[in-house]
């Protein structure tokens, strides 16, 4: 589909560029696609990038060194050591700096030219309208499925483009939903995976190039979208596997059924995405997963090393995976690894008679398998809350928490 | 045979193998002979013995819901795939 244009004709009247972003931007006005036109264009133009993570970095650079004269900016965590993999607008400098006062540090570092708007909360339905409404497009750089549904609907209600892109492990997907041309995220996904199904980055892990290459993807297109150039992805996914180095596209459709965009709505609002999900939206939030039927008995590693040097037998089963044992283990303490998948196959290898320790990397996983045990008749279970990583930082520092 | 493509998050049920040759005149035959092939992914993809709704399956380049869903006549060199629901970001 060719891009209609974003920005009015009106709205360039009065946009100037200074000898200096003449020069600045030279390598774009030399080519006839951009020329003045287009770069008064990107300079008249607002986007708003939701996260400044793994997509948001090189989104939020990249739009920048382009020129796009008005960036906005929502995320409320700060840098950790964790994401310094792939999130390179972030330095080993920021870690413990909220990541908005960081991003925004390195874009007016590469370009002075912009302005750079922060939104320093988590996206809600509360905020998420009063938010978008000023800027021309928003672009998708979320890392969970309520803030994607979220993002989606607050988009659709407005009006407005969202240039959608998503990563896990080795595999990226990018398109652009504009309920006013195409298809929107709804029409392709009308529901969320079970919660547990689909695991996080953080949870699954993600190849740190990965966003990198999905987020300056998403950055093309936003920036052919002001400009009006070119082919857009309205109604078109594109499947990036980076293992196979394999690029694969396909055709998506408006659901006519699609609650929210299709020919008789019911989602005429913005919902509560956390319930439609049955997963919290960010860390702060209070939402507790669903579908877990209750919280599981606890136990924290301060009490779990008071114990074991008071002599009490107690049986540490590990859950993670056989590459994680290999990062971190409590081996010295008796810990057995079985991989979570395993354990209801090998239930016949757990000691019944001794409580057991339950532990993963952060205590979701554990949670879920005692959860399961219980199902099975097994009592005596403690989850070790926080998993390895908390009992590296608070009872065995020589355990690297990763 | 057609071939399957089998998405990252769905790799561990299918030991690791991103293409998959199934046999079947159908999606829906070729669907469950990939899970008669891969037990593990069945869960992932039906509930009882519907595809599960958020599971998106593209014959070539087009969804099957607006093709004629499980019922879709397959053929040697089409390609299904199963496109995930991903939110990493």
């Amino acid at each position: 589909m060719t891009i209609k244009e974003l920005i009015h004709p009106d709205a360039l009247a009065d946009v100037t560029l200074s000898h200096e972003e003449v020069q600045r931007y030279s390598r774009h006005l030399i080519m006839p696609e951009v020329g003045m036109a287009g770069q008064k264009k990107l300079k008249a133009a607002s986007v708003l990038l939701i996260g400044a993570g793994g997509l948001g970095s090189p989104l939020a650079m990249y739009l920048a060194a382009a020129g796009i004269g008005r960036i906005g900016l929502v995320d409320y965590d700060v840098v950790d050591y964790t994401n310094l993999q792939r999130q390179i607008i972030h330095g080993t400098k920021d870690v413990g700096r909220p990541k908005l006062e960081s991003a925004k540090e390195t874009m007016l570092d590469i370009n002075p030219h912009v302005q750079v708007d922060t939104y320093n909360v988590p996206l809600t339905s509360a905020n998420a309208l009063e938010i978008f409404e000023p800027y021309d497009i928003i672009i998708d750089g979320t890392d969970n499925f309520p803030t994607r549904y979220l993002t989606n609907d607050a988009c659709v209600l407005l009006g407005k483009p969202n240039v959608y892109g998503s990563i896990f492990r080795f595999e990226g997907q990018l398109s652009i939903f504009h309920a006013a041309e195409g298809p929107c995220y709804r029409c392709l996904f009308p529901e969320p995976p079970p919660p547990g199904l689909v695991p996080s980055c953080a949870e699954g892990g993600v190849l740190g190039i990965l966003p990198g290459t999905v987020g300056a993807m998403q950055a093309t297109e936003a920036i052919k979208y002001i400009l009006g150039i070119g082919e857009s992805m309205v109604g078109r996914l594109l499947l990036y596997d980076a293992l196979n180095m394999e690029f694969t596209e396909v055709r998506l459709q408006k659901n006519p059924d699609c609650p929210i965009c299709g020919d008789n709505p019911t989602v005429t609002a913005l919902i509560d995405y956390e319930q439609f999900c049955g997963v919290p939206a960010h860390d702060n939030s209070l939402y507790v997963t669903a579908g877990n039927g209750g919280s599981v008995p606890q136990i924290t590693p301060a009490e779990l090393k008071r114990r074991l040097d008071a002599g009490e037998e107690l049986f540490i089963l590990d859950v993670r995976e056989m590459h994680e044992w290999e990062i971190s283990n409590l081996s010295h303490l008796g810990a057995r690894l079985i991989p979570k998948g395993q354990v209801l196959e090998r239930m016949n290898e757990l000691d019944t008679a001794v409580e057991m320790v339950v532990q993963c990397r952060s205590g979701g996983r554990s949670a879920a398998v005692i959860r399961e045990l219980q199902k099975h008749g097994f009592k005596k279970m403690l989850n070790l809350d926080g998993g390895i990583n908390r009992w590296a930082r608070e009872v065995d520092p020589s355990l690297p928490v990763y | 045979m057609t071939t399957i493509r089998i998405p990252t998050p769905l790799r561990p049920y299918s030991g690791g193998q991103s293409n998959i040759q199934v046999s079947g005149d159908t999606v829906g035959a070729a669907l469950t002979d990939l899970t008669s092939q891969h037990p593990d992914l069945r869960q992932h993809l039906f509930e009882g013995d519907k595809l599960r709704s958020f599971v998106n399956v593209f014959l070539n380049e087009e969804d099957v819901r607006y093709l004629d869903g499980a019922e879709t006549a397959v053929s040697d060199n089409d390609t299904l795939m199963i496109i995930p629901s991903i939110a990493g970001g």
